[in-house]
C-alpha cells in the first residue's frame, strides 16, 4: 500500500452562525485506505464528509484530493475536482426521472464528455460489479433501498474517482437490505479503492476498516486500527460512547 | 427629466384629480368586497352539494365549474351588458361586473374548494359516519375545516387575481379606479391620472400579494 | 324563447361574421403564442433570480413578481398604450399587448416555476454536484424536468389564463377575436357574434381546462 495521502483534511473548521461545527479537524487518508468514522449523532462527522467535496462550505482549512487543494481555484476547478470524488448519501437521491442506465450514464455524457457508446459499456460494467445489470432499464422507484443504493454507488464509481466518501450508506435502509451494500463496499475495498466512510456499522468497521475515527463535538477524539479502538479505547468519552452503541 | 415628471406626475393635475381617483377607489372596493363574499361563498356551496354524489347535479355543477373557468371573463360581461338589454333585461354596469365576476370566482373557488374535499382521508368520513355524526355533519364539522385549511392559500391566489379584474368594469363604463382615471387623462391631456391609478391599485392589491405570499410560505414550511 | 334565439344564437348571423372572427382567432393565436412563449422564458430567469444566492438578485425578482401580480393587467396594458406616448414613445397596439402581458405572466409563470424547484429535493441538486455537473448542467438534466413535472398542472392552468387575458386586447382595438365579436355586434345589433366568440374560447379551453383537473386529481391521489 503506497503511503502517499490521497485524501488530505488541513485544518478545518465549519462554524454555523456562533456554533462551531468543526474545530481544526487534521486527516490524512493514504491511497486503498479505508477509514471509519463514528461517533454520536451531532459530532460533525457528516458535516466533514459533505466539506470533503465542498457540498458544505467550510469556513476556513483545506481540503487537498490528489495533491490539489479543492478550495483554491474557479467555480469550474471544483466541478472538475468533484470527479474525483465520488460520494454516496444516505438517502440514494438517484435522479426518479431517469433509468438506472441514465442515472450512471448523465455526468459521465455531461462532465466528462464521453460517448454514448463509450458511457454506456462503463455503466453496464459498473452495475455488473454492484450486481444490478439487469435493472438497467428499470426506473429508480421501481427498486428497493439496497437496489437504490447499489445504483447510486455505481453512478459515483462510473466517473473513476480516486476517493469514495459514504455518508451513512445503509442507515436508510430496511435491515435485511443492509448486507447487500456492504458486500459491495467490500468488495471496493478489496479493488483499492481510498474510502472515508461514516457509519454506525461496527461490525463491518472491525472487519475491513484499516482506521477508525472517534469524532465528538467537533473533534476527532481517538483514532486507531479497529483492534485497538474497539478492544481498548484510551478517553472516557470514546469508551461511554462504545457502550452506548453497544447497549 | 423635467419634462417626464410633468406628464406622468404632475402636482397640479393630481390635486385635480384626486377626489374622482379616491371615488374610483371606492366603487373598486365595494365591488371587490360584493364579489369575494357571493363568489366564495356560492363556490363553497357548490363543492358541499357536489359531496353528495348525486350524479345529474354533479354533471351540471363541473360543466358549470368548466364553463366559467374556460371563458374570458370580458366575453361574458360584454355579452351581458350588450346582449340582455335586446330581451328586455336591463343590467347596470357595475351589476354585470359584479354578478360575472362572482360566478367566475365561485366556479374557481368551487374547484379549490372540491380539491381539499378529496384530500381529505376516507377514514375520516368513515369515523365521522361510525361514531353516528351522519353525513351532514360529517361534512360540516369533520370535512370542512380540513378542506377549507388546505383550500386558503390557493383561494387567497384566486380571489386576487378576480378582484384585480374589476378593472374590466372600465370597458363597461363602471367608474371604478381606471375608468375614471382615463377619463381624467383624456380631459387633462396629461398622463398623470394613469400614473394615479397604478399608484391606487398598488395601495390596495400589493399588501394583498405580500399577504398571499407569506401564506403560502408558511404552508410551504409545514409540509417539510 | 324564440325572441331568446334570435338574439343569441342566430345561425345566419354567426355564419356572416364567421370570417371576421376567423381573422380575429387569427390574430388571438398569433398574441398568445408570442406571451406564452416569451413569458415561459422569462418566468425561468425571473424565478432563476428568485432562488439565487445574491441577495440584490433575490430582491429585485421578488419585488418584479409582486409588482406586475399587483397590478390588474388591463392597468398596465392601458398605463403603456396610452402613457407611454406622452413620453414620445409611441407603440403599436400589438406589441403594447405583448409587452403589458409579458410583465403580468412572467411574474405568474416565475412563482410556478418557484414552487416546482422548491419541490425538488436539496439531494438531488447534491447528488448532481458531487459527481461533477455544473449548476446549469444540474438545472438543466435533474431539477428542471423534475420540477416541471411536479408543477405541470399549475402551468398549463397559467397558460389557459394567458389566452383569456389576450381578449383584453380588444380595449386598445386590438383586432383580435372578441374586438371583432363586438365590431360585428355593434354592426348587427345582435349578440350572437359575442356568443359565438365565448363558443370558440369554449372550444379552444375546455379541453385544457378538463386536463388541468385530470392533472390535479392524479395528483391529490
Amino acid at each position: 500500500m503506497a503511503n502517499r495521502p490521497m485524501l488530505e483534511v488541513v485544518a478545518l473548521e465549519k462554524r454555523f452562525g456562533t456554533t462551531t461545527v468543526l474545530k481544526k479537524i487534521d486527516l490524512k487518508v493514504s491511497q486503498g485506505e479505508l477509514v471509519f468514522v463514528i461517533g454520536p449523532s451531532g459530532s460533525g462527522k457528516s458535516t466533514m464528509l459533505r466539506c470533503c467535496n465542498r457540498l458544505e462550505e467550510p469556513t476556513s482549512g483545506d481540503i487537498i484530493v490528489n495533491g490539489r487543494n479543492i478550495m483554491a481555484g474557479t467555480r469550474r476547478d471544483l466541478d472538475r475536482m468533484r470527479l474525483q470524488i465520488g460520494m454516496v448519501f444516505q438517502g440514494f437521491h438517484l435522479y426518479p426521472h431517469m433509468s438506472v442506465l441514465k442515472n450512471v450514464t448523465l455526468a459521465q455524457r455531461k462532465a466528462l464528455k464521453r460517448s454514448k457508446a463509450e458511457a454506456d459499456a462503463r455503466a453496464m460494467d459498473m452495475l455488473e460489479q454492484v450486481g444490478l445489470a439487469h435493472k438497467a432499464d428499470a426506473y429508480p422507484g421501481e427498486l428497493s433501498g439496497g437496489q437504490q443504493q447499489r445504483v447510486a454507488i455505481a453512478r459515483s464509481l462510473a466517473l473513476d474517482p480516486k476517493v469514495m466518501l459514504f455518508d451513512e450508506p445503509t442507515s436508510a435502509l430496511d435491515p435485511e437490505l443492509v448486507g447487500s451494500v456492504l458486500k459491495v463496499m467490500k468488495d471496493l475495498k478489496s479493488k483499492g479503492m481510498t474510502m472515508v466512510v461514516v457509519s454506525h456499522e461496527m461490525g463491518f468497521a472491525r472487519e475491513t476498516a484499516d482506521r477508525v475515527i472517534f469524532m465528538d463535538g467537533g473533534v476527532v477524539v481517538e483514532e486507531g486500527t479497529p483492534d485497538e479502538l474497539f478492544g481498548n479505547p484510551k478517553a472516557d468519552r470514546t469508551r461511554a460512547f462504545l457502550s452506548r452503541v453497544s447497549g | 427629466m423635467d419634462r417626464f415628471l410633468e406628464t406622468f406626475l404632475n402636482p397640479v393635475v393630481m390635486a385635480q384629480y384626486t377626489p374622482d381617483i379616491i371615488a374610483g377607489i371606492w366603487v373598486t372596493l365595494q365591488i371587490a368586497a360584493a364579489v369575494i363574499v357571493a363568489g366564495i361563498l356560492a363556490g363553497l356551496a357548490l363543492a358541499c352539494l357536489r359531496s353528495y354524489g348525486v350524479k345529474t347535479l354533479n354533471f351540471f355543477i363541473i360543466c358549470y365549474a368548466d364553463i366559467f373557468r374556460a371563458l374570458p371573463p370580458l366575453v361574458v360581461i360584454l355579452i351581458l351588458y350588450f346582449g340582455f338589454p335586446s330581451i328586455g333585461i336591463q343590467l347596470s354596469g357595475p351589476m354585470v361586473l359584479f354578478l360575472v365576476l362572482a360566478a367566475t370566482l365561485a366556479a374557481f373557488a368551487e374547484e379549490i374548494f372540491w380539491a381539499g374535499f378529496s384530500s381529505v382521508e376516507k377514514g375520516q368520513w368513515e369515523a365521522g359516519i361510525a361514531t353516528g355524526l351522519g353525513f351532514t355533519r360529517t361534512l360540516t364539522y369533520v370535512a370542512l375545516p380540513q378542506a377549507v385549511r388546505l383550500a386558503i392559500p390557493p383561494l387567497v391566489n384566486r380571489v386576487l387575481a378576480i378582484t384585480k379584474m374589476t378593472a374590466l368594469g372600465s370597458a363597461i363604463g363602471v367608474s371604478e379606479i381606471l375608468s375614471s382615471a382615463t377619463t381624467a387623462q383624456s380631459f387633462s391631456g396629461s398622463a398623470t391620472p394613469l400614473t394615479m391609478s397604478v399608484a391606487a391599485y398598488l395601495v390596495i392589491f400589493l399588501p394583498m400579494v405580500v399577504f398571499a405570499r407569506w401564506l403560502e410560505s408558511r404552508t410551504a414550511w409545514k409540509k417539510r | 324563447m324564440d325572441i331568446f334565439i334570435d338574439q343569441f344564437f342566430n345561425i345566419d348571423i354567426m355564419r356572416q361574421s364567421l370570417p371576421l372572427m376567423m381573422s380575429g382567432l387569427w390574430m388571438t393565436l398569433k398574441l398568445c403564442s408570442a406571451v406564452i412563449l416569451l413569458g415561459l422564458i422569462g418566468g425561468l430567469f425571473v424565478a432563476l433570480g428568485n432562488m439565487s444566492e445574491r441577495r440584490w438578485l433575490r430582491w429585485i425578482s421578488i419585488a418584479y413578481t409582486d409588482l406586475f401580480r399587483a397590478l390588474p393587467p388591463l392597468v398596465l396594458l392601458i398605463f403603456i398604450y396610452a402613457g407611454l406616448p406622452f413620453a414620445g414613445v409611441n407603440i403599436s397596439p400589438f406589441y403594447a399587448v405583448v409587452i403589458a402581458f409579458l410583465l403580468n405572466n412572467s411574474s405568474y409563470y416565475a412563482e410556478v416555476y418557484r414552487a416546482g424547484l422548491i419541490s425538488v429535493a436539496k439531494g438531488q441538486w447534491e447528488a448532481a454536484q458531487s459527481t461533477g455537473l455544473s449548476t446549469v448542467q444540474t438545472l438543466a438534466h435533474v431539477v428542471l424536468p423534475q420540477a416541471i413535472r411536479n408543477v405541470l398542472p399549475d402551468l398549463l392552468s397559467n397558460t389557459v389564463e394567458v389566452v383569456k387575458l389576450t381578449s383584453l386586447a380588444s380595449v386598445i382595438s386590438l383586432s383580435e377575436l372578441l374586438y371583432n365579436a363586438g365590431m360585428a355586434r355593434s354592426v348587427t345589433y345582435n349578440a350572437s357574434p359575442l356568443v359565438l366568440a365565448a363558443l370558440i374560447y369554449l372550444v379552444l379551453l375546455w379541453p385544457l381546462v378538463r386536463l388541468v383537473s385530470h392533472f390535479q386529481r392524479r395528483l391529490a391521489a
